[in-house]
Formats: structure tokens, C-alpha cells, sequence
């Protein structure tokens, strides 16, 4: 099938490997052009750049608009050098007007050009919101088929290190409630690459959040991934550890956190199965489900706001579709429901740590074993 | 066309004096309508301008181009009549904003342009929409929400669309479609397509954010966008002194240039219209401030007279129609009798009649296209119905 290749990585084992590189971010191994025969890396950057630039290789209606996304290089150097090589007519650094050009891409798109436009974070996107949902989601349905727009919103979102309430919101939950667009959170480099790609080849306005912390990070990828025909699917998730015992699903950056919340709770004795959301709309209700019906426990982890976020569309949907097989109530773990203060112990405080992951699903897993049996 | 200078065969009232009085024999309404004879008349006011030169008052047009705009015209205007007796007889739903006394600038638009230009506007687009070649029966079909209508019965009154030519909707957000009209515009100089756009919206958007953000965007990259303000000096209810510190809208763009348009006349219009896609495709945006009015109020729920007197909307009526205009045109060129014009009046209504008759037959949308055009790939994932056990579809 060209160009859509699903990446299984062997159950447990590679997930467990990689586990133990994904405990601090690594100096920036950007991609191999020697072929070593061992794991080749990539950083989250380098991986979205590559891919940036193979889809504007291919396609040329598509262009990318965004503050700083030009000479700058990009405010995270996720553009970095797609000024030099395509020049100021594809790359086009903008006034610090997102109503504005936001409106203008998605206008670009309804032309049928292929926008790839960047928020600097995903907190300004609120500025141009009604472009986001009225003028670009809502077209294809409200013209019935006549208007497609073919946009990709993008840009790091959720918190940072240190830049307080107004720099530090997720809006996950926000975008996904909304029918007519695509939500995508990429957590490894390899999530990054095929699902950029995936996104700048879809017909549809795609949200895709990405995560500043996340983007030194490096990951071990396959050899397939390199590739420029290289594709994930929309609307399906991973699991990154297969387990029995409960089930956590994530997504971003939290992703790594249940992974190392799994390797803690694996030392107790609980066999966490980890699920890599990718996509927040379309939903993969039926992994989480299938996920649910085998170990019969299941912790939500999310950065965002507690209330309506995305771990409370994910329990509705088990409760609706596997309720029989629940042993426990479903725990969601998420932002506290503050906003984002800055003082250093109290933001750590306000965001999920891998100690509330182990704990949420410990609760999970004793609440239906009588107390006696502990001992 | 910097051209200023006015035309030279003027003598005031070149508007009543035939040039063909040589010949005036009347001719058969039939032949008129496709008599292409030269006809120079000038335009009602010169035009004002900001930062740019002024096109000429001296428009050309024919006995066709005469009949065409008359019967066009006419048959706008019955259709929105028709619109308010549908409203009021509960077979439109929900919002309901119509056009008429405004035909002017939809009509003139056309005359300049091609369906390769784009138009976009807001919710007031019955008309905008039947000027780029949508049909009566795609109006009020969707205007009665059935399957025939241009959005299959899903957008309503205010979501028109008609992309095969140039026709980008329909767009209930004020403001919205100005940056969508200038995104329109990036994409034709980013394809070299030598087209223009023209974005138009009312006087009470002319004071949004994002118009000023699109306009200056428009400006740093020369795109060929033509922003036109249809003012029509009321904004829902508020009267354009009340919601602007400056009315004048055409020289709200600042360093962009301007022209103001009585938009009453049908050929100022047109002659704006022409001016301004030849700067824009050399020079980057420009503004047209079509002086218009609508007789009816803002929707079908404004009775549109607790905030204008009466007088004021039949003084308008009285002396700049659009469509009287163009009457009067018509009968000093001896281009056709009244009784042929009534005729066209009488024609234009069995057309929309018929074309309400024909909407009524068609189906309401069936159930299944709840869950259609959400997305033009949909993964095969599922989405639910208020029950969602009970009603679930997969998007294909």
C-alpha cells in the first residue's frame, strides 16, 4: 500500500529498549545519513522538518505561513532552512496577526492550495479560533461537499517549562469536541513524521499538537520511517507496551510518563498496557476498548484541563461500550484544574508526574481485591 | 485607468439625449436585447477617491447590455420579494437576510469580471449568488432546505456556495469572509492565475479587527484583493454614525487606495469594478465603498423601521432604484416601451413562481445526510446521533 505503512513494534520488548533512552533528552542526533546497523535516531524536530520539507517537495501547493517561520528559522527551529530552499513565495513569515492570516490560509485552502499554518503555540490559536472551527471545520458539511479544506493548523501546545497561565494551556479537548476536524498528537519522532505527513496529505483541517518540550527529544526509528513515502494513519492509536494488568492511555508527552510509570508499576507486579492515542479525533474508541476488555482497568493521562478533557470522552466511551468488563472505576489523571501558576514547586504541582500515574493505577488495581488479600 | 478627465461629449444631462436620435425608430424589444450598438452614458456621480486616481464617468454599454441589467435586476428583485412571502409563510426558516435595492452591485460586479475572478461575501448572498450563474430553483430549494438546493439543504439562507464559478459563499460570521476574500486572493498570485478576488461586506463589518489585519497582510504582499464595502448605512440597527468614528470606508485602508461608488448605478459599478481589478492585479488591494441601500431590514425579523423613517426608505425608492434607473435608461434610448418592460417584470415572476412550485416538489434531505460531507475522508470512523445507541453512522 503506498505510502500508508502501520509501524507494530514487537510487543514489550524494542518499547522496553527504547524506554531506557527516553529518560533525559539526548543531544540532538538528527538524522543519520550514514547507515549504521544499529537503531538510527531522530529528534521530534528533525523529524517534523523532514517532513515539512519532503511534503513541500512534493506537493507544490504546499506552503507553509506563520510567525518567525522564515528568516527566523522558526521560533523552534522547526522550519529551519525551508526559507533557503523554497524561497519567501512557499515560506512566508507573517505579522503577528493570527485572525488575520489564519483567515487567509484557511481562504488559501478553500482555493485549494495546501496550507501549513504555524501558531507560534497553540495558546494564540484561541485569537483565530473562529477561522479554526467556523470558516475551515464546518465548510465541507455546510456546503455540502463543495468546499473542502485541505489546512493543517500547527504548532507546539500544553506546557512548557516556566511560562505561566497564559503560555501553558492544552487544547486537546477543546479542538477534538469539534466535528469536521482532525485532532493529531504525535509523541515519538516517528509519530511526528508520519503524522505531519499524514496530515499535510489529508483533504481535511487537521489540528496537530506538538509538544516544545518533546522536540530535542530523541527516538530510535526504523528504517521505513526515513522514507519519503513514509505515512501514519489518522484516527489510530498505538500501543507502545502491551500489558494484561491495566490499561493507561496518553497522549504527547505523557506518553513517556506512562511509559515510566509502567516500568515502576512492572516491578510490583502490574502489567501495564500503554496506549499512544496519535490521534485525538478520530478517536480510536475501538484499541481503548479492545485494550479495556483484556485487562479491565483503565487510568487516563492527560496535561490539560481536568474538566471535559479528553480522559472524560475516553472513560464515557468505555463505560458506554465495555462496561461489563470493568473490575474498577476508571481514574483520569490530568491537569490540576488551575491555571498555570509559575513558581516551580507549584507548577509541578499543576501538571501530571509519573508518581500520580503509579498511583492512580494502583488505586485502580486494588479496589476490587479485599483488603485482606494485600498482606 | 487613470484616466480623470470627463468625457468630453458631457453636456449634464448626456443621460437623457440619445445618440442614435438619428435614427430613432423604436425597435422591437427582441432585437433590442441583442442590438450591441454603442451607447455612452455617464455614470450618476463622479467618483471619490483615496490615494489613487479616479475612473472615467464615461461608461459604454448597448441596448443588450441595457436589457440584460433590467431583466437581470428584475428578476432578483422578485426573487427576494418572493424570499419574504416564503418567510412569512414559515417555508424559510431561521435567518433570512435579503438584498433587494442592493442588485445594483451584484449586477455591476458581474459586467466587469469572469468566473474565474472569486467573490466572496456574507449572509446577505442570495443574489450575489444567482449573479454567478446559480439557478432559482438552487436558491429556493435551499432556502427551503430540500436536496436541490446549492448545499443539498444543509448551509441555509446564509451558506451558498458555487465554487465551479468562483463563488465562495455565504459566510455567517461577520468579518470572517474578508480575510477568507484575501486568502482567495494569495491563492490566485501563488497559482499565477492573473484573477482577482473581491471580498465584500457590510458597513458594520468595515469596523473589524481582522479586516485590518487581512488588509494589511494584503498589502505587504500585493495581493490582488478587492475589499468592497456595501454600505448600506444601517448595521443590523445601527445606523453607520453610531458604530464608525469614520463613515468613510473608503478611506479606512490607510495606505491602501479607495474609491467611493454610488452603488446605485448600475454602471458606476461595473466601472469601479473594471478599475479595480486592473490595479489590483498591478498594485496590490484596494477598496470600493458601494453607496447602496436594502429596503427591507437587516433579516426577515427587522421590520427595518424602528431605526429609519419610512420616508427615508421610499425617498431612496423614489430616487435611486437600481432598477428605475435603468427603466428610465432604457426609455430615453427608445430601447423598448413600458409595456415591454412590464412585460419582462411579468415574465421574471412566472420564472420564479415556477421555480418556487419546482423547489416545493423537491425532497427534504433523506436522514443518511445527517452524517455526510463531515469530512471528505472520514477513516471509516463512527459518529453518533443524540442517542447514540440508537443512531450511529460510519464516515466513510
Amino acid at each position: 500500500m503506498l505510502g500508508i505503512i502501520r509501524q507494530k513494534l514487537g510487543a514489550g520488548t524494542s518499547s522496553a529498549t527504547m524506554l531506557g533512552q527516553l529518560q533525559r533528552i539526548r543531544p540532538a542526533a538528527s538524522a543519520l545519513r550514514s547507515f549504521s546497523s544499529s537503531a538510527k535516531e531522530m529528534t521530534v524536530r528533525d523529524a517534523l522538518n523532514s517532513a515539512l520539507d519532503e511534503e513541500m517537495s512534493a506537493d507544490p501547493k504546499v506552503f507553509l505561513m506563520g510567525e518567525e517561520v522564515g528568516e527566523y528559522q522558526g521560533a523552534y527551529k522547526i522550519t529551519k532552512g525551508l526559507l533557503d530552499k523554497y524561497g519567501p513565495e512557499r515560506v512566508l513569515d507573517t505579522p503577528i496577526t493570527e485572525a488575520g492570516f489564519t483567515g487567509i490560509g484557511v481562504g488559501a485552502a478553500y482555493y485549494g492550495l495546501k496550507p501549513v499554518v504555524e501558531f507560534m503555540t497553540f495558546n494564540f490559536s484561541m485569537q483565530a479560533i473562529d477561522h479554526i472551527i467556523n470558516s475551515a471545520a464546518k465548510s465541507n458539511y455546510m456546503s455540502a461537499g463543495q468546499i473542502n479544506v485541505p489546512i493543517v493548523f500547527r504548532g507546539p501546545n500544553g506546557a512548557a517549562a516556566g511560562v505561566g497561565a497564559q503560555h501553558s494551556q492544552c487544547y486537546a479537548a477543546w479542538y477534538a469536541a469539534v466535528p469536521g476536524l482532525k485532532v493529531l498528537a504525535p509523541y515519538s519522532s516517528e509519530d511526528a513524521r508520519g503524522l505531519l505527513k499524514a496530515a499535510i496529505r489529508d483533504p481535511d483541517p487537521v489540528v496537530f499538537l506538538e509538544n516544545e518540550l518533546l522536540y530535542g527529544e530523541s527516538f530510535p526509528v526504523s528504517a521505513e520511517v526515513f522514507d519519503s513515502s513514509f505515512c501514519l494513519p489518522i484516527g489510530k492509536a498505538k500501543i507502545e507496551r502491551e500489558g494484561k494488568d491495566i490499561t493507561i492511555t496518553a497522549f504527547s508527552k505523557m506518553v513517556g510518563y506512562a511509559l515510566q510509570a509502567a516500568e515502576i508499576l512492572a516491578k510490583e507486579g502490574i502489567n501495564a498496557e500503554v496506549i499512544n492515542l496519535r490521534s485525538i479525533r478520530p478517536l480510536d474508541r475501538a484499541t481503548i476498548n479492545a485494550s479495556v476488555r483484556k485487562t479491565n482497568r483503565l487510568i487516563t493521562v492527560e496535561e490539560g484541563f481536568p474538566q471535559h478533557g479528553v480522559g472524560a470522552e475516553i472513560c464515557a466511551s468505555v463505560v458506554e461500550e465495555s462496561f461489563g468488563y470493568l473490575d474498577a472505576p476508571v481514574e483520569r489523571v490530568a491537569g490540576a484544574d488551575v491555571p498555570m501558576p509559575y513558581a516551580a514547586n507549584l507548577e509541578r504541582l499543576a501538571v501530571p508526574q509519573i508518581e500520580d500515574i503509579v498511583r492512580a493505577a494502583k488505586r485502580a488495581c486494588y479496589r476490587s481485591v479485599p483488603l485482606a488479600a494485600n498482606a | 485607468m487613470a484616466l480623470s478627465r470627463l468625457s468630453s461629449s458631457a453636456s449634464g444631462s448626456n443621460l437623457l439625449k440619445p445618440l442614435t436620435s438619428a435614427l430613432s425608430l423604436r425597435r422591437s424589444f427582441s432585437a433590442a436585447a441583442d442590438d450591441s450598438t454603442p451607447i455612452t452614458i455617464e455614470t450618476s456621480l463622479p467618483f471619490t477617491s483615496h490615494v489613487c486616481d479616479v475612473p472615467s464617468r464615461t461608461v459604454e454599454t448597448s441596448p443588450k447590455e441595457l436589457m440584460k441589467f433590467f431583466r437581470d435586476m428584475a428578476l432578483m428583485r422578485r426573487m427576494e420579494i418572493a424570499a419574504d412571502s416564503l418567510y412569512k409563510s414559515k417555508l424559510i426558516r431561521g435567518f433570512c437576510h435579503l438584498y433587494d435595492g442592493q442588485e445594483a452591485v451584484a449586477i455591476g460586479m458581474e459586467a466587469a469580471i469572469t468566473k474565474k475572478d472569486c467573490i466572496i461575501t456574507a449572509y446577505r448572498d442570495h443574489c450575489t449568488f444567482l449573479g454567478r450563474g446559480g439557478t432559482l430553483l438552487q436558491v429556493f430549494s435551499e432556502l427551503m432546505g430540500r436536496q436541490g438546493g446549492c448545499s443539498k439543504g444543509k448551509g441555509g439562507s446564509m451558506h451558498f456556495y458555487k465554487k465551479d464559478s468562483g463563488f465562495y459563499g455565504g459566510h455567517g460570521i461577520v468579518g470572517a469572509q474578508v480575510p477568507l476574500g484575501c486568502g482567495l486572493a494569495f491563492a490566485q498570485k501563488y497559482s499565477k492565475d492573473e484573477t482577482v478576488t473581491f471580498a465584500l461586506y457590510g458597513d458594520g463589518a468595515a469596523n473589524q479587527g481582522q479586516l485590518f489585519e487581512a488588509l494589511n497582510i494584503s498589502a505587504l504582499w500585493d495581493l490582488p484583493a478587492i475589499l468592497v464595502c456595501e454600505n448600506n448605512h444601517y448595521g443590523m440597527g445601527t445606523a453607520e454614525w453610531r458604530a464608525a468614528k469614520s463613515p468613510a470606508y473608503y478611506k479606512r485602508g490607510d495606505y491602501v487606495p479607495g474609491l467611493k461608488v454610488d452603488g446605485m448605478d448600475v454602471f458606476a459599478v461595473k466601472q469601479a469594478c473594471k478599475f479595480a481589478k486592473e490595479h489590483a492585479l498591478k498594485n496590490g488591494p484596494i477598496i470600493l465603498e458601494m453607496d447602496t441601500y436594502r429596503y427591507h431590514g437587516h433579516s426577515m425579523s427587522d421590520p427595518g423601521s424602528t431605526y429609519r423613517t419610512r420616508d427615508e426608505i421610499s425617498g431612496v425608492r423614489q430616487e435611486r432604484d437600481p432598477i428605475e434607473r435603468i427603466r428610465k435608461l432604457i426609455f430615453a434610448h427608445d430601447i423598448a416601451t413600458e409595456k415591454e418592460l412590464k412585460d419582462i417584470e411579468k415574465e421574471m415572476r412566472k420564472e420564479v413562481d415556477e421555480a418556487i412550485a419546482q423547489a416545493k416538489e423537491s425532497p427534504m434531505p433523506d436522514p443518511s445526510e445527517l452524517f455526510t460531507n463531515v469530512y471528505v475522508k472520514g477513516y471509516g470512523v463512527e459518529s453518533y446521533g443524540p442517542d447514540r445507541k440508537e443512531v450511529r453512522a460510519v464516515l466513510p
